[in-house]
């Protein structure tokens, strides 16, 4: 193909984030878009999704994550989206250059009149929580794990222990199971689980693999491939309980302890991170602290579900693409939206004041604790509540949504600030 | 291999191994350098600081002290000539507190006796001043210009392979047995390969050099402990500290550190815990805990959020009385032919500064063997300079664009926190040594050091080594055998899950 000097919307990643907004951006009359993967195929880390669970929201289907994928895909394709794939983005200026690097094209640059970055999550590892002990193979996130099984096709273990209840850990334990390796447990140092109940019970409990809560690793042994790890029983605040060490044989130990939102291009762009989120700070249209630099997905803050990230895409490209047609900042008046009692952060950071005269905004959230009794979700403007819906639990480990209407676009106007918070109904 | 018979045959490819690989291959002779390991430099020289000091810290006479002097200025020339990173940001021991000075005015003393040059006392004002993060009650510090950085596993790659490039060879996966002896003299030793004739050997087996010499009978007395010292690598988007700084030293060592990397990282470390496992390269949780705890009384705004890797080491802390009769220290190098075998240079206790040093223990092997009445003749055609390899991260947007005009494989990323690309990778896997196990290539471009510690690598770099080496991914490694990284083909059920 040929490559153009300047694209009206460049989209930074072939996930489901991406796709979603390189679509929408077409479809709001955007000329030309580009959407730019590293991989040799389109479709992210979909691709190696290959259970079911996908699509339920903006499908109203249960599909395997490749043919999720395939849907968007087809989609960009049928409307004249434009790919570059096997191509890594090395840099990204706030003057939205874009430094490109691929063994087709050699090293090149482009330049956009708005950019998505779309380039989803990276998990957390060993290092980032220091499990102590030898540093021998077969230590793996979850992810990477997944990667050798469904798409290189082979093993990475025969007998694996998986550290954390995160969602890609307790698919993974499922798999494995599969595939005939033997998963004798998963430990989480919370006391509660950190991914989906759903993928609790049908990865887990469904085939009689261990969830010990409040469970760590003290130490890994193994010189060359790990042998067995030493794990341990923690308190309330993660100590560890002397005389509860117990010393499992494996060969293999995946983590799924956490994801981070992968900002590397971000920063290079100078776009501001949120230190809680790890992504930009954006605004109801996902747009980041630099103008005309779109987010869409997990690169701001990381779903449960990646039909939300699709929906989060379609809002970022349609926004990516008027700013390209109108080249100009849009001028907007804040109204800052702050993380309430028992809640981590809130995506969007800050509400344009006229937002709600156009439609509907959803505000994400995440709650620091479970909250396993009914719930109050509560959005105010000072001590005056704006709106508030009612659910019969709040976890950490599913995200939160509550959605605002033009019918309080006067309350928004007001507002010196918006809060969100989540209480039992018995609290009031 | 060409041949089974040795001028010199060298056991142990770390970095003084390979150091004195390097000088002499500058000879007419025939060099065979072995490891037990997969890659060179598994040992001591891939878990230390990285530090070239100046050497104001081994007492005065002591061989240390003597080679660290000699060595530190070599590392200017041997850097050019063997083209690795190196930078001289010099470095501080830092009192903290009133009652601490002393002790930073008595290693300035001891540096003057050692003839430590650039050396400076600072009041904490000016300590302040170089460093705005160092703790505020800093009460002074010894200043060293000569205090150095590199990393010493690329050092090691590109002496050894400079020896290579001058008929040298090495054999990896060769582990020493035992000495082949004839009466009281050495004529090679006995492998795990085979046996290898040669008129010397030289012990250069770090933590095992105790076991080596015992081979051969010399020093039963002679023991190492390892001493293991444990380290935190911090990310570099996150902190950027300007020198080296060192606590005051105790009788354990140096203290932990606070040091960049030449790759740009902050490291900090090590502690001091004797082990009695040669193979314990584990890290503990309360090594972890003292580490960040050294660190914060130099650094006290030092966040742990900020670690991307951790790793241990040990150091080969020797027994040995200094061989200057006038020095009563009990810890230093031995560095000797013994007087009751022949055809042994026997090396041992190289610990720190051993890396700093290691040019100046290879000069002095080959005075040794000058000394024994070897004849070494100087090749007319040897080449000192070993020539860089291509290191697309380090390149600007120009260089980088030419590179990837040159050769295609050059635009294909495949680290992408550290931007390491399938070219740089391929010419590893077919360099004078070849990487031919996933931490040889990690370790020679810095593959997979990065935030995601290789998550996004991994899978990619097991299929290059496949493709490149020709073998199956099932027996790709990540460090030698026993490391595979995958056991079998997945819709194979039933083939070796006996359980």
């Amino acid at each position: 193909m040929l490559i153009k000097e300047v694209y009206d919307v460049v989209v930074i990643g072939a996930g489901p984030g991406g796709l979603a907004a390189a679509i929408e951006a077409k479809k709001a009359g955007a000329l030309d878009v580009l959407v730019i993967e590293r991989d040799v195929e389109l479709g992210g880390i979909l691709l190696q999704c290959i259970h079911n669970g996908f699509g339920l929201q903006t499908f109203k289907e249960d599909l395997p994550g490749p043919e999720y994928a395939q849907r968007y895909i087809n989609e960009a394709r049928a409307i004249g989206v434009e790919f570059l794939l096997d191509t890594m983005v090395m840099d990204v200026t706030p003057q939205r250059r874009l430094y490109l690097s691929s063994q087709q094209h050699g090293y090149f640059t482009l330049d956009a009149r708005a950019i998505v970055l779309a380039m989803g999550c990276r998990e957390r590892t060993r290092a980032q929580i220091r499990i102590p002990g030898m540093r021998p193979n077969g230590v793996f996130t979850a992810g990477t794990a997944q990667r050798w099984v469904n798409v290189e096709g082979y093993m990475p273990g025969k007998n694996f222990v998986i550290l954390g209840s995160g969602d890609i850990g307790m698919i993974m334990a499922r798999r494995l199971t599969f595939e005939g390796a033997k998963v004798s447990r998963v430990l989480e140092i919370q006391s509660y689980l950190s991914g989906l109940s759903r993928n609790f019970v049908q990865c887990l409990q469904d085939w009689d693999i261990p969830l010990q809560l409040q469970h760590t690793i003290k130490h890994i042994m193994g010189k060359n491939r790990v042998e067995a790890i030493e794990t341990v029983a923690v308190d309330d605040h993660w100590n560890f309980v002397p005389g509860s060490e117990e010393i499992i044989p494996c060969d293999t130990l995946l983590l799924s302890v956490g994801l981070i939102p992968e900002n590397e291009l971000s920063k290079k762009a100078g776009v501001l991170l949120d230190p809680i989120t790890g992504g930009p700070y954006v605004d109801e249209r996902f747009q980041t602290s630099v103008p005309g630099i779109f987010a869409a997905g997990n690169v701001v803050h990381v779903y449960d579900l990646v039909d939300y990230v699709s929906i989060a895409g379609d809002t970022a490209g349609m926004n990516a693409a008027r700013y390209a047609l109108a080249e100009q900042q849009l001028e907007a008046d804040y109204v800052p939206v702050k993380a309430g009692k028992n809640v981590r952060y809130v995506v969007p950071h800050k509400l344009d004041r006229k937002a709600l005269e156009s439609g509907d905004v959803q505000f994400q959230l995440r709650v620091t604790r479970p909250l396993e009794e009914d719930v109050w979700l509560e959005v105010r403007s000072e001590s005056k509540s704006v709106v508030r819906r009612s659910d019969r639990y709040a976890r950490p480990g599913e995200m939160v949504t509550i959605k605002l209407k033009p019918s309080m676009a006067e309350a928004v106007r007001a507002a010196e600030s918006l809060t969100v918070d989540v209480y039992p109904k018995a609290e009031v | 291999m060409k041949n089974t018979s040795y001028d010199y045959l060298i056991i142990g490819a770390g970095v003084v191994g390979s150091m004195i690989a390097r000088w002499l291959s500058r000879y007419q002779a025939d060099i065979l350098l072995i490891d037990k390991e997969a890659d060179l430099g598994m040992g001591a020289t891939a878990a230390n600081s990285a530090i070239i000091h100046p050497g104001y810290d081994p007492p005065p006479g002591s061989l240390k002290a003597l080679t660290n002097v000699r060595a530190n200025p070599m590392w200017d020339q041997l850097s050019a000539e063997l083209n690795f990173a190196f930078e001289r940001p010099g470095d501080f021991v830092v009192a903290i507190g009133e009652q601490e000075l002393p002790a930073v005015e008595k290693l300035y003393q001891q540096g003057i006796k050692n003839g430590v040059p650039g050396m400076k006392l600072i009041s904490g004002a000016e300590m302040r001043e170089q460093e705005p993060l160092i703790n505020p009650q800093v009460s002074g510090a010894l200043w060293a210009s000569t205090g150095g950085i590199c990393d010493p596993f690329q050092v090691t790659v590109a002496a050894a392979e400079n020896a290579v490039m001058n008929g040298a060879e090495v054999l990896l996966e060769t582990e020493f047995r035992d000495f082949l002896m004839e009466g009281s003299r050495v004529i090679g030793v006995r492998t795990t390969r085979g046996d290898f004739f040669a008129r010397w050997v030289i012990n250069a087996a770090g933590i095992y050099s105790d076991v080596v010499m015992h081979k051969a009978g010399v020093r039963p007395e002679f023991v190492i402990t390892p001493r293991k010292g444990e380290y935190f690598v911090l990310d570099s988007a996150d902190i950027r500290t300007r020198h080296i700084y060192f606590p005051i030293p105790t009788e354990k060592g140096k203290g932990i550190l606070v040091t960049n990397t030449v790759h740009g990282n902050t490291i900090i470390g090590p502690n001091a815990n004797i082990i009695d496992d040669k193979e314990n390269t584990s890290s503990t949780k309360e090594g972890l805990d003292e580490i960040a705890d050294g660190a914060r009384k130099l650094i006290p705004s030092m966040n742990l959020r900020s670690v991307i890797a951790t790793f241990a080491g040990l150091r080969p802390m020797g027994n040995a009385r200094s061989l200057n009769p006038a020095v009563d220290y009990h810890n230093d190098f031995v560095i000797e032919i013994p007087r009751q075998v022949q055809g042994l240079v026997n090396l041992g206790g190289i610990e720190s500064p051993g890396l700093t040093a290691a040019p100046a223990i290879a000069e002095m092997v080959v005075a040794l063997l000058k000394d024994a009445g070897d004849t070494l003749i100087e090749k007319k055609d040897w080449n000192p300079i070993r020539p860089a390899r291509p290191r697309f991260r380090n390149m600007s947007h120009a260089e980088r664009q030419a590179l990837c005009a040159s050769d295609s494989t050059y635009g294909r990323v495949i680290c992408r926190c550290e931007n390491i690309t399938e070219g740089e990778i391929v010419r590893e896997i077919h360099a004078p040594i070849p990487a031919t196990t996933y931490d040889a290539i990690k370790r020679r471009t810095w593959l997979g050091t990065g935030r995601c510690q290789g998550g996004f690598d991994m899978p990619r770099v097991v299929a290059i080594l496949s493709r490149e080496l020709g073998i199956s991914p099932l027996k790709v490694t990540k460090r030698g055998t026993g490391s595979e990284f995958l056991f079998r083909q997945t819709k194979e059920l039933g083939v070796q899950d006996a359980d």
